[in-house]
C-alpha cells in the first residue's frame, strides 16, 4: 500500500498518497467540517470513512452547507 | 380571539406556530439575508448541500444559520433521479442532524416541475429509513393521495413554478386537495410573489406557506418578510373566522329603516 492513487473529489482529479482508506482521503484533501460524503454514488456515514478502503477511478462527492429554498 | 393566537400546526409531530416557512437563498448580501429571516418571524428555514469549495465561503453562511436557531429544513434542490436525491437526503441527514427533508425530485428543466413518479418512489424509499419527508409536489389530488398513503403526513403542493412568483395558479386543485386531506398538514411551496398569494392559501386552509424568491427577489427583502408575515397572519385568521357566503345579489350594509327622501324619485 505505498502506491499513489487517482481518483476524483467533487469532479476534480485527486492523487492519494500511499494512504488509502476514505478517511485519509478526507483528511488528505483538506475536508472542512460540517460536511457529509458520498463513494461512487453511494452515501457513507463518516463513522464508516475509516474503514472504507477506496480503489483507483473511485469518485467521491464531499457536500457542505449552503443557501436553499 | 384567544384560539387565534394559540393557534399552531403540526409537522411529524412538532407543533409549529410561524406558518411561514423561509429559504435562505438569493438574497443580496447574508447580513440581508438574516435580516429578512428575523424580520418573517420563521422557524424554520431551508437549506441544502453542495459541493465543498476550496475556500471558506460557505463558513459564513452556516454560522448565520445556525446563529438564527431555526429549525433546519435541508431539500434536495437539483436532484433529477431517485438515487441521487436519496443520496442526498442521507447526506443532508448526517450533516444536518435532523431527519426532516423536503424532498425536491425535478422532472423537467423547463419549468422544474417535480417528477410525480420518482418523487413517489424516493418517498417510500426515505420513509422506510426513518425520515420525515416532506415532499414538494405539483397540484395533483391523486398524487397527493399517493403520497398521504405512503406515509407522509405533511405534502408541500407548488403554487406555481419556483421562482415565477405568479402565485396559487390553479386554485381548484389546491382547494381539492385541501378538501380531500383535511388531516394533512398542507404547506404551499413554490411560486408565490406576493403577500396576498400566501394570504389566499391560508385563507383556503393551507396550514403554511415556504418561499424564497418572492422575499429575497423583493427590491427591500427585509420590508417584504414583514409583509408576508402579516400576510399568512391575516389569511390564518381569515380562515378561521369563516368567511361569510358569497352572494350575487347586493344587500346594503347601512340600514334603510328611517332613510330620508326614501325612493321619492323612483327610476
Amino acid at each position: 500500500m505505498n502506491k499513489t492513487m487517482n481518483i476524483m473529489i467533487n469532479g476534480q482529479p485527486f492523487v492519494l498518497s500511499d494512504k488509502h482508506t476514505l478517511l485519509d482521503a478526507l483528511s488528505q484533501f483538506g475536508a472542512k467540517e460540517p460536511f457529509a460524503v458520498a463513494l461512487n454514488g453511494v452515501f457513507i456515514a463518516r463513522s464508516l470513512c475509516a474503514d472504507t478502503q477506496l480503489n483507483e477511478g473511485d469518485s467521491l462527492e464531499l457536500l457542505s452547507p449552503i443557501q436553499g429554498g | 380571539m384567544k384560539d387565534c393566537i394559540d393557534d399552531s400546526f403540526n409537522i411529524y409531530g412538532e407543533q409549529i406556530n410561524s406558518r411561514l416557512l423561509i429559504g435562505s437563498a438569493l438574497y443580496p448580501s447574508p447580513a440581508i439575508m438574516a435580516e429578512s429571516i428575523e424580520a418573517s418571524g420563521s422557524q424554520i428555514v431551508t437549506v441544502s448541500l453542495r459541493r465543498q469549495q476550496s475556500a471558506a465561503a460557505g463558513d459564513d453562511f452556516w454560522q448565520l444559520i445556525k446563529d438564527t436557531g431555526l429549525k433546519i429544513l435541508p431539500n434536495t434542490a437539483g436532484c433529477h433521479s431517485v438515487k441521487e436525491a436519496v443520496t442526498l437526503a442521507q447526506m443532508c441527514r448526517e450533516v444536518f442532524a435532523t431527519d426532516w427533508i423536503k424532498l425536491e425530485l425535478i422532472g423537467d428543466e423547463y419549468n422544474l416541475q417535480p417528477d410525480p413518479f420518482a418523487l413517489l418512489e424516493a418517498t417510500k424509499i426515505l420513509l422506510a429509513e426513518g425520515f420525515k419527508v416532506l415532499p414538494y409536489c405539483t397540484d395533483d389530488l391523486v398524487l397527493c393521495q399517493r403520497l398521504a398513503q405512503a406515509g407522509c403526513e405533511v405534502l408541500m403542493p407548488w403554487g406555481a413554478p419556483i421562482g415565477t412568483g405568479k402565485g396559487l395558479l390553479n386554485q381548484y386543485n389546491l382547494k381539492t386537495i385541501r378538501e380531500r386531506l383535511p388531516e394533512l398538514t398542507l404547506i404551499v411551496d413554490a411560486g408565490l410573489g406576493l403577500p396576498s398569494h400566501a394570504c389566499q392559501a391560508l385563507e383556503m386552509g393551507y396550514d403554511a406557506v415556504l418561499l424564497n424568491s418572492a422575499i429575497a427577489g423583493a427590491g427591500c427583502p427585509v420590508t417584504m418578510s414583514c409583509a408576508f408575515k402579516a400576510a399568512v397572519e391575516a389569511g390564518r385568521f381569515g380562515y378561521l373566522a369563516k368567511a361569510m357566503p358569497e352572494k350575487e345579489v347586493a344587500a346594503p350594509s347601512t340600514p334603510t329603516m328611517g332613510m330620508p327622501f326614501w325612493h321619492q324619485n323612483k327610476i
